[in-house]
């Protein structure tokens, strides 16, 4: 099998389906001529014409809301944010016009949304946020944050072919440093089925994106300590996978909840819900968190060092957890 | 009257419906124009001071009393294919691309065969299949869904046009700024029209912008702009047919002010005391409906027996239409849960318009 | 308005500073001891030196990422932007943000965002307050050719025309936002023609001619000043670089470089003070032996400044 990395799986993943489906277009800043900030859109003018990949003006509204009337007409736009962070000039289009249609005068809209997302590339505070709750929130929209290169091209094909609203979190840190074995053939991940990254026996830990990666790295070290974690990939948060993260609870009895994401509202507070509401039997300790602080995310190293979870805090939790 | 020609021109045509033009539409339309006026006027009474009042709409009422021009002159033009997004005050568009008043009123009733079923308001339905793209309540949004329609219509290479109203204030939003200057740089087929009421709910267009007309608002982003009398269904007609021969021919979008008044609260609920009452007075005199009527009167394009006959059949629907909303039931509680994503499930009808 | 031998040469000075600013950043980029990217404003410093030098003490500015002439002019130092580049811990955000992304309230300086177009509203709202207090201080803020298709744009300069706010924008026309030409930013031959829309006046300034830029600007602040509310200038310039230093802008055709390249606001001031006999050889080779020891000096500050300590991340977020 073929090993890409994230960013190229993505990219893999989008060419398919515009070949696939000519109904597929993209919108975006800089997505055309230069091929993306990042280069995800690298060769798409050139192999499918700027009829379908369409550089557009610095105007996330009209580019949300315009995906939102081609989508509402028969086409399948996929949007790209130049970073996540800059969804917040679209956001009324997002979580108002897009999300609600449906429900509201049973039009379905297929837009994806997708683009950087997350810390630890020194970004600061504008091109660093994992900012996934604002739309896990709304009722309507999808919201998918994979972890490996296999899902993040299985995610963004089931995306696209899904007939509602997506937004789909790419990890900037994962785009070049996470290469894994992608098939040839077609294949999809479904929206809103987790997957067990590890197996493990003593504690479970609920993670997403690139978190999912320190939650192994952290598995790792505690294996010579004789502690066993299971890793659980939630892949998407909206809707997500209630019955995997039960049986992660139920088998090790012990939880940790990990995201980038900041603490308070964060997901851990809808998983730890969850948990004391179907699971509170099987629980053997207390639920715990690791997450960022409750700030912006700092641009200096040592700073964003500080706010980001990473292995070490994760195996720090770990060990408490397991002498509880 | 060429008033949209070339993208630098910002004009002020005021337009006087003292005649009939070459362009005018011919006896059919104008005759269908003045019954959806007189419908629309009507209907909307009805449901503003009647079943409002007797307690039986579901939340606010928002009419457009005295614009009713604006919607009738220029959905009237539109062929299949075309789509609409009209402003909360353009019932006319919703009854002109073939929604029936019967299911329109059992949506203002929050009733379970409304469009809707009982999940919004009436100024916010919407159909693929009649090319009707409603309202969200922050206003000015649905101006990029209108790019994006003609968007798709220029991918596919089709002929057909997106109108898209909205009110002088929501033309201080982002999204009209963002929209107007998407559709020029692309060219797309979209008729910008700005139903110019003079109050934003009780903000006046002074506190609005600090232009005399917003016609020029047009080339500031590389397209025609130009403001007309609002309450001239004639001027409406040609005006905005101009404008939807120019898009087809893909010479792109057009800007078009309408000068009208709100004769009417922001929303039923509203008295509107804010409004000079000699500004309303004024306004009176100028009702669209009284204006072209006379004209038609004098032209013999229709006579006032005709006139008399239109009305009481109009005045039939509208009852028959609440008798039929008033005993559809109310939808189920737990229906609420139901359709938030389009999936296999889907429980209602999406469709591919291109 | 006519500036006297001083100013002029202060107005050189704070080019040329600011120019060689850039050159450091660059050079600091390429030694990986800058933390992110480094957008530069070279070709652009008349905009930033000449509307900035035209400001009041009590005026407000709100710069830009390229507008670091501009906080030079109005009191930081290089050593501003060099710690600030490098996250240093004695940078004016002592590392929490990125590049030109620092204020200073004593200053009147507010500092920029990465979303395009959001300074307009709040430098509108500054020069609210200014009003509302009967205060004759004016704010100024800029944006880009880019940045004038964003929502903020428009809300911010209707906003300003209707209540007659003392907003000075500048929109600096560099001809490209990040890969984009303005060709697919917008369907208008000058950007200018905004201004009409809110009933406001405008003027197109030759960018690279930093006493047009003054004069205009000064011109628009009096405006201002009068209570005749805001004006939008075009100042219609070129982007040298790329977007960042990351950023090789091959998509930019190399005669359209060498074109403007010809069009150097740095020369072309030369040229100017030369010919008129403004500024000797001696007085030219004093102020540049001046920046280098500042820029010398600085950098040396900034590599000597540590990071930030860890835990300095939590900090309180409210104030």
């Amino acid at each position: 099998m073929p090993i890409l990395t994230h960013l190229e799986a993505i990219r893999q993943g989008i060419w398919e389906e515009m070949e696939r489906d000519p109904s597929v277009f993209l919108l975006g800043e800089d997505i055309g001529v230069y091929g993306g900030a990042f280069k995800v859109t690298a060769g798409m003018l050139e192999k499918f014409g700027a009829d379908r990949v369409i550089d557009t003006p610095i105007s996330e509204s009209a580019i949300v809301g315009a995906a939102v009337g081609a989508a509402l007409v028969g086409l399948r736009p996929v949007v790209e944010m130049q970073f996540m962070d800059f969804i917040a000039c679209g956001f009324d289009q997002v979580v108002n016009m897009a999300a609600k249609i449906h429900y509201r005068w049973g039009a379905a809209v297929p837009i994806v949304i997708r683009g950087p997302s997350g810390a630890g590339v020194h970004g600061g505070p504008y091109h660093s946020q994992s900012n996934e709750m604002w739309f896990v929130h709304t009722p309507g929209l999808k919201v998918v944050v994979p972890a490996t290169a296999y899902d993040a091209k299985g995610l963004i094909k089931a995306s696209i072919r899904d007939n509602n609203p997506v937004i789909f979190y790419e990890h900037k840190f994962l785009y070049r440093r996470i290469k894994d074995e992608v098939p040839a053939e077609d294949y999809v991940v479904p929206i809103g089925k987790a997957r067990v990254a590890r197996e493990g026996t003593d504690i479970a830990v609920i993670t997403y994106g690139a978190m999912v990666w320190t939650a192994l790295e952290a598995a790792q070290a505690l294996e010579q300590e004789g502690i066993s974690l299971e890793v659980l990939d939630l892949r998407s948060l909206l809707p997500y996978d209630e019955e995997a993260v039960l049986a992660s609870v139920r088998k090790c009895n012990k939880v940790i909840l990990l995201h980038e994401d900041t603490r308070i509202g964060g997901f851990a507070g809808e998983l730890a819900a969850l948990i004391s509401e179907k699971a509170f039997e099987d629980l053997d300790g207390p639920i715990i968190r690791v997450t960022a602080p409750d700030t912006p995310v700092p641009f200096s190293p040592p700073l964003e060092e500080y706010f980001l979870p990473n292995a070490k805090k994760v195996a720090e939790a770990a060990r408490k957890l397991a002498a509880y | 009257m060429r008033a949209i020609k070339s993208p630098k021109t910002a004009k002020i045509a005021y337009h006087r419906a003292d005649g009939l033009l070459p362009q005018s539409p011919d006896v059919g339309t104008l005759e269908r124009m003045l019954y959806y006026l007189k419908l629309t006027r009507e209907a909307e009474y009805r449901i503003e001071r009647v079943l409002y009042r007797q307690g039986k709409i579901v939340g606010g009422v928002y009419v457009g009393r005295g614009q009713e021009a604006i919607g009738v002159g220029s959905a009237i033009q539109l062929v299949e294919g075309d789509f609409v997004l009209p402003s909360h005050r353009d019932f006319s568009s919703f009854l002109i691309r073939g929604f029936e008043l019967k299911d329109l009123l059992a949506n203002w009733l929050g009733r379970a065969n409304g469009p809707t079923r009982g999940r919004e308001n009436t100024t916010h339905v919407g159909s693929l299949k009649l090319g009707v793209i409603p309202i969200i309540s922050p206003l000015g949004d649905t101006l990029p869904v209108a790019c994006g329609v003609a968007l798709a219509f220029k991918l596919r290479g089709r002929k057909n046009v997106a109108l898209v109203h909205f009110g002088e204030g929501t033309t201080s939003r982002g999204d009209v700024h963002e929209a107007m200057n998407l559709a020029a740089v692309m060219k797309l087929a979209v008729i910008f029209i700005c139903n110019n009421n003079g109050y934003a709910y009780s903000t006046p267009t002074e506190r609005q912008y600090a232009v005399k007309d917003l016609c020029v608002r047009g080339p500031a982003y590389g397209m025609p702009g130009v403001t007309i009398d609002g309450n001239d269904v004639l001027a409406v007609y040609q005006t905005v047919r101009q404008a939807i021969e120019r898009a087809r021919a893909g010479e792109g979008p057009s800007f078009i002010e309408c000068k009208t008044f709100r004769m009417t609260g922001h929303s039923a609920h509203d008295a509107a005391e804010y409004v000079p009452k000699e500004r309303l007075e004024e306004e009176a005199k100028k009702d669209p409906i009284t204006r072209f009527e006379k004209l038609l009167l004098a032209q013999r394009v229709i006579t006032t027996r005709q006139i008399k006959q239109m009305e009481q059949r109009i005045q039939k629907e509208i009852d028959e239409a609440v008798a039929y909303a008033e005993a559809c039931p109310f939808p189920r509680g737990e229906t609420a849960i139901e359709g938030v994503y389009c999936g296999p499930d889907c429980w209602w009808e999406t469709g591919s318009a291109v | 308005m006519t500036l006297s031998r001083a100013q002029l040469h202060d107005l050189y000075y704070f080019m040329c500073l600011n120019r060689r600013v850039g050159e450091q950043l660059a050079a600091l980029y390429r030694q990986g001891k800058v933390v992110g990217g480094v957008y530069l404003s070279v070709g652009q410093e008349a905009i930033s030196v000449g509307s900035a030098y035209a400001l009041g003490p009590h005026d407000f500015l709100g710069p830009m990422i390229r507008n670091d002439g501009a906080m030079l002019v109005r009191g930081f130092k290089p050593r501003d932007l060099f710690l600030q580049y490098m996250a240093r811990r004695d940078g004016p955000t002592g590392g929490r943000d990125a590049n030109t992304h620092f204020g200073d309230i004593r200053r009147g300086v507010i500092a920029p965002i990465s979303m395009l177009g959001e300074l307009i509203p709040v430098l509108a709202g500054v020069a609210l307050a200014a009003k509302v207090r009967r205060e004759r201080r004016v704010a100024l803020t800029y944006i880009g050719d880019g940045g004038a298709s964003t929502t903020p744009f428009h809300e911010g300069l209707n906003f300003a025309a209707i209540l007659k706010l003392p907003l000075v924008v500048i929109l600096e026309n560099n001809g490209w936002a990040y890969s984009t030409p303005v060709s697919k930013q917008a369907a208008v031959k000058d950007l200018a023609e905004r201004a009409r829309a809110y009933g406001i006046p405008s003027e197109i300034v030759e960018g690279n001619d930093v006493l047009a830029v003054y004069q205009a600007t000064r011109a628009a602040l009096d405006r201002a000043r009068r209570g005749e509310g805001p004006t939008l200038i075009e100042a219609k310039t070129m982007r040298m670089k790329g977007h960042g230093e990351h950023d090789d802008a091959r998509y930019v055709p190399g005669e359209l470089l060498e074109k403007w390249r010809k069009k150097d606001p740095i020369l072309q001031f030369e040229r100017y003070l030369a010919t008129r006999r403004l500024m000797t050889e001696v007085e030219k080779a004093a102020l540049e032996s001046r920046i280098e020891e500042e820029i010398r000096r600085d950098v040396e500050f900034a590599e000597a400044s540590p990071f930030p300590a860890p835990e300095e991340a939590v900090r309180p977020v409210w104030a």
